[in-house]
């Protein structure tokens, strides 16, 4: 098997996991829709402002329903010694790796199918420019689920990996959230020029972030 | 253990308070206040040294992990020197936050502006909050150490992402002074004699704290093995037999 058999295989499982247990299509998008609800209340939605910031609305969304994804991809090998199991499966690290990841942003692509109808259903957004709008969300939601992934595994196991993952996490994704929303703005409002640096940063992020927890995924899954 | 001969230490404190106290001579008396924003320019003194200081120590962490990763140098000394070296970054870039914003109110008459440095500097402060947070885990030594080593390094790539992604808004923050790409100072005489002193007291400042945490770090992991063995010795004891206890859990455990 090479590494993406192999990576399949451990996102075929994680996925295979959740469309039994079905924790993201019941827990995990519900949650993501409740929270575009509540952006409503919070932000008047008379006055046109929730179309406009409704770009930044979509990612701090999708930022919250990473941190639960990402926990819920690591609190599945909690019991029975699951990752143990995973430790000894004798698949390589970076594969393991790259399949935990892979069903992150699987899970994390429905949640944005789903907010992207939310927005425009709900805050009357207007889709443009669908190149560097896909691209984007696409480049996006890698970089989310691998930053994730890498995090979700050093703390897992911990006690405290409920409230330590957030602060952990939200502060490295952070230019993640800040090119994801300024490459929808720019492409909704028609100027798509203005995405494609955007869209490079969150390739770049991406890219990187992949290659770093491919490197680091074994040594910490060891002490996990 | 310690980093530094404790003569040595001592030294570099003396020295540190020294050099603070003439920094706060010439910065407040001897250096002549801006032309534009006259005396609340002189928080320069301290913004910028801190600000230096503050990339300064998490550089060193950085290094520290690295260091303590490759297996050829790992050694426990790194690992406590990453540690004491990123507690003094996030106290350095607290003081950078709060004298900039104390600046800012005067000058720009705003306590916080979404300007692409002060932003940098508060996820920069995120980030090593979150580390610091994950020192504090319990767990064995060396599992803590690889773990927090490794999201050292990944918080120190973080940070040039961070910065070109927010450099890209635009900047109202007045531009580096000292570093311009020319590497000419802007500023001259007294007033640049008082930035570099602060440089200086700072720098000492925090070669001294490094020790001092060093220090501190080394006799909390002497604590946590003497408890160790108490708590092992207690058990035996307890139980009446010579045999030793299969398992111990100490702390909080995780």
């Amino acid at each position: 098997m090479n590494l993406f058999q192999e990576a399949a295989l451990v996102a075929g499982k994680d996925l295979r996991i959740e469309a039994r247990s079905r924790v993201t299509a019941q827990q995990i998008l519900p949650f993501g829709l409740v929270v575009l609800l509540l952006f409503a209340f919070a932000l008047d939605p008379h006055r046109g402002d929730l179309t406009n910031v409704a770009p930044g609305l979509f990612w701090v969304t999708v930022l919250f329903g990473t941190l639960l994804a990402v926990g819920r991809a690591f609190s599945i090998e909690a019991e029975n010694g699951a990752r143990d199991g995973l430790r000894l499966s004798g698949l390589d690290s970076s594969a393991l790796f790259l399949g935990k990841a892979a069903a992150v942003a699987v899970e994390l692509a429905a949640l944005e199918a789903l907010l992207t109808v939310g927005v425009v259903i709900l805050f009357n957004v207007g889709l443009n420019g669908v190149a560097p709008l896909v691209l984007a969300t696409v480049a996006a939601t890698v970089g989310l689920a691998a930053t994730g992934t890498l995090y979700g595994v050093l703390a897992a196991g911990l006690r405290v990996r409920e409230t330590l993952l957030p602060v952990l996490l939200l502060p490295v994704v952070a230019p993640v959230l800040l090119g994801a929303t300024k490459a929808w703005e720019a492409s909704i409002s028609g100027v798509s020029g203005d995405a494609w640096p955007w869209v490079t940063l969150l390739g770049i992020f991406a890219v990187l972030f992949t290659g770093i927890g491919m490197l680091a995924f074994g040594p910490l899954l060891e002490e996990s | 253990m310690t980093l530094l001969n404790p003569r040595i230490s001592r030294v570099l404190g003396v020295a540190a308070l020294v050099s603070l106290v003439a920094l706060a001579v010439f910065g407040l008396f001897i250096a002549p206040p801006d032309a534009v924003q006259s005396d609340a320019q002189r928080l320069m003194y301290l913004h910028v040294p801190s600000a230096w200081i503050a990339y300064l120590a998490y550089g060193v962490t950085a290094l520290s992990s690295a260091l303590y990763l490759w297996r050829r140098t790992r050694s426990p000394v790194w690992d406590r020197l990453a540690g004491a070296s990123a507690e003094l970054g996030v106290l350095f870039t607290a003081m950078t936050l709060v004298m900039g914003s104390l600046w800012g109110r005067p000058v720009w008459g705003v306590w916080w502006a979404w300007d692409a440095r002060l932003v940098t500097t508060a996820v920069l402060f995120f980030l090593y909050v979150g580390y610091l947070a994950l020192r504090r885990v319990p767990a064995p030594l060396e599992t803590r150490a690889k773990r927090c080593a490794i999201a050292a390094l990944v918080a120190f790539v973080d940070v040039p992402i961070v910065h070109f992604s927010v450099d890209w808004w635009q900047t109202l923050h007045q531009q580096a002074t000292v570093f311009t790409p020319s590497l000419n100072a802007h500023i001259h005489g007294v007033m640049a004699f008082t930035l570099w002193l602060g440089v200086l007291a700072f720098t000492l400042l925090y070669v001294y704290l490094l020790d001092k945490r060093y220090r501190l770090e080394t006799l909390e992991e002497d604590l946590e093995s003497k408890e160790l063995a108490k708590a092992i010795e207690e058990r035996v004891q307890g139980a009446g037999t010579t045999a030793p206890p299969e398992h111990v859990e100490v702390g909080i455990g995780r």
